[in-house]
């Protein structure tokens, strides 16, 4: 836009249901044509800002803009300006991926020629030309996910919410959701990803923002969560329990930070910087020397765990109970979320 | 906020235009919702043939047992019974596909549209109603093959499958409503039976009240059901209509009272 807004502004965002606060004050900032990801656990609050960015809640504070329109007061018109795909199927399983489009394209208001019309066209884009013709849930995952997101594309958004679009999917068909992500955006749509996958957000995402019980705790690119996650990572199993206290002793020196232990598990693990083998090689040492016996002792690239752990103290995986209440008795420090924005 | 004032926004439509998009949107929901109703095999069976059974069994298998006095055959007094519950359960399904669709994300994808969002709910209730008018002349042909027939005239007999079609779309909005505020399929259905069953069974649906148990004829004779099934059988049959017909009517627009906003507002809610 000629004005310079971002196609995407929130900013001090709260939503409360009943006594869970799913955001507590969020702030974002996405600029047209470029993909934002939002990383946090089951629960952390991402998808309830997505419902709300998609005009489906409203929200008890704050303010949130996409295309300069504002969610609450002009709600019709955000909805006629994004898209939106990813675990909610839009797909009706037993009608064929044509008629799905067709449909859609209906909804939309598109004559019957140009629904037609739009769906082959999607269809073709997709990949999904031979599948027309048949019921949609004969279709493979990967396929489904793509007709899915053809979808949410019927209307020509211009800004594209996808809600964890490659969740459940095998590795072959999350490619070939990155490829055309990344086709997307460089025709100039800009999109807000929500997803638990750091490599994901790594892959395809200009700018990441962590969130979790409800607030934004790290915002930057990939590279800085990554290095804030204390850099690569050792971990091994101590199959002895009673040892690992000394365990963490005798490896505390070779981390940045406190090592992490799961008593339950007896996986320890601990961020080492950028010294690679050089710290796996002294953990092996200093695990000896104190005579702790290991299993799978191992240097591994930060993942979202690692982020998370260092972040917020907890792990990303948080059940979610059935009523969709989160639970919180394992929340920790949160003394880094200053850090935020 | 001054970038705001001088933003273009995209004319909405006016008040007429937005109310034949709503017709149009609910339009295309019920042609998607019909659609996958002649897809699934299931379905289909849920609604032919079961109530074919029902009117066959209770034809041939009870009916021999139920004696309903000298004036009426056992057929005659049947046929407007099984067509009330045949609409009941058949509106039973708009509880359990509303669920679905609410569990799966499909009423949230709709919602994130610029459809008229009563839509979902209103498409939803023409498909199923239109299934239930189906369901209905279906019952209706095979009560013709094993012996009813209407002896009321054209007018009333027309008059008693419009009010068969009312007491379905009044049932539907109970079921809405539970389909929305449950929200799970399989609580929905142990739900549905819970309720469902008991009003339409112990009604003067299948049998004489008279021969049920005191206790249990204070509750059938005073409920909903029968009112409508006592003024479907007058209209079939001949024999006073209004008293029945009057009760039916106010009950039935209650439960459009009371049920139509409360679905409504679960389904807002529902997000």
């Amino acid at each position: 836009m000629a004005d310079g807004r971002p196609a995407i502004l929130v900013e001090d965002l709260t939503k409360s249901f009943g006594n869970v606060h799913a955001l507590r004050g969020i702030d974002l900032s996405v600029p047209h044509g470029t993909i934002l990801g939002v990383l946090g656990p089951n629960g952390a609050g991402k998808t309830t800002a997505v419902r709300i960015l998609t005009t489906l809640l409203q929200p008890d504070g704050g303010r949130a803009e996409v295309e300069g329109y504002d969610v609450v007061r002009e709600a019709a018109a955000v909805r006629r300006s994004i898209g939106l795909s990813g675990q909610s199927a839009a797909i009706q399983e037993e009608l064929t991926g044509r008629e799905n489009l067709e449909i859609i394209g209906r909804l939309y208001h598109l004559r019957w020629a140009q629904a037609r019309s739009r769906a082959v066209e999607l269809l073709e884009q997709f990949g999904l030309m031979d599948a027309a013709d048949r019921a949609a849930k004969t279709y493979s995952g990967g396929m489904q996910r793509r007709l899915d997101l053809a979808a949410s594309l019927v209307g020509k958004p211009q800004v594209l919410f996808l809600d964890e679009p490659t969740t459940g999917l095998d590795p072959r068909s999350r490619l070939g959701m990155w490829d055309i992500i990344r086709t997307l955006v460089a025709r100039g749509t800009t999109i807000l990803l929500t997803t638990q996958y750091l490599d994901e957000a790594d892959e395809l995402a200009d700018e990441i923002v962590v969130i979790d019980h409800g607030l934004v705790i790290a915002a930057g690119t990939a590279e800085e969560l990554k290095g804030r996650a204390g850099g690569d990572v050792v971990e091994f199993t101590v199959p002895d329990r009673s040892r690992i206290p000394d365990a963490v002793k005798a490896i505390t020196p070779l981390g940045e930070g406190e090592p992490h232990a799961d008593l339950e598990t007896g996986l320890v693990s601990t961020g080492v910087g950028g010294r690679g083998s050089d710290a796996l090689v002294d953990a092996v040492r200093a695990l000896d020397a104190a005579g702790v016996v290991t299993r799978g002792l191992t240097l591994r690239r930060p993942s979202l765990d690692d982020v998370f752990l260092t972040l917020t103290g907890h792990a990303a995986e948080e059940e979610e109970q059935p009523n969709g209440r989160r639970r919180r008795s394992r929340r920790r420090d949160l003394d880094t979320r200053g850090a935020a924005s | 906020m001054t970038a705001i004032a001088e933003r273009t926004v995209p004319a909405g439509p006016g008040v007429r235009a937005r109310f034949g998009w709503a017709v149009a949107d609910t339009l295309t929901i019920t042609r998607r919702n019909l659609l996958v109703w002649m897809r699934v095999p299931a379905y289909l069976v849920f609604t032919v043939v079961q109530p074919v059974i029902f009117v066959l069994m209770f034809r041939y298998v009870f009916g021999g047992a139920i004696r309903v006095g000298s004036s009426v055959s056992y057929v005659d007094f049947l046929l407007p019974g099984i067509i009330a519950q045949t609409a009941a359960f058949a509106c039973f399904a708009t509880a359990i596909a509303l669920a679905v669709e609410l569990k799966k994300g499909v009423i949230d994808r709709l919602r994130s549209m610029p459809m008229a969002r009563s839509a979902v709910l209103g498409g939803r209730l023409l498909a199923d109603t239109l299934r239930m008018t189906v369901t209905i002349l279906i019952v209706l042909a095979v009560g013709y093959a094993v012996g009813f027939r209407f002896s009321n005239g054209t007018v009333a007999a027309i008059a008693m499958i419009a009010l068969a079609i009312l007491f379905g779309v009044a049932i539907a909005c109970i079921s809405a409503f539970t389909g929305l505020a449950i929200g799970d399929e399989e609580s929905v259905q142990a739900f549905g039976l819970i309720w469902i069953f008991p009003l339409t069974f112990l009604s003067s649906a299948f049998v004489p009240i008279a021969t049920m148990p005191g206790w249990l004829q204070a509750f059938a004779n005073n409920q909903p059901v029968t009112y409508t099934i006592n003024a479907m059988r007058a209209l079939a049959l001949g024999g006073p209509v209004a008293g029945n017909l009057w009760k039916s009517l106010v009950w039935l627009a209650a439960i459009f009272i009371v049920f139509v906003p409360l679905s409504v507002r679960a389904y807002k809610r529902a997000a």
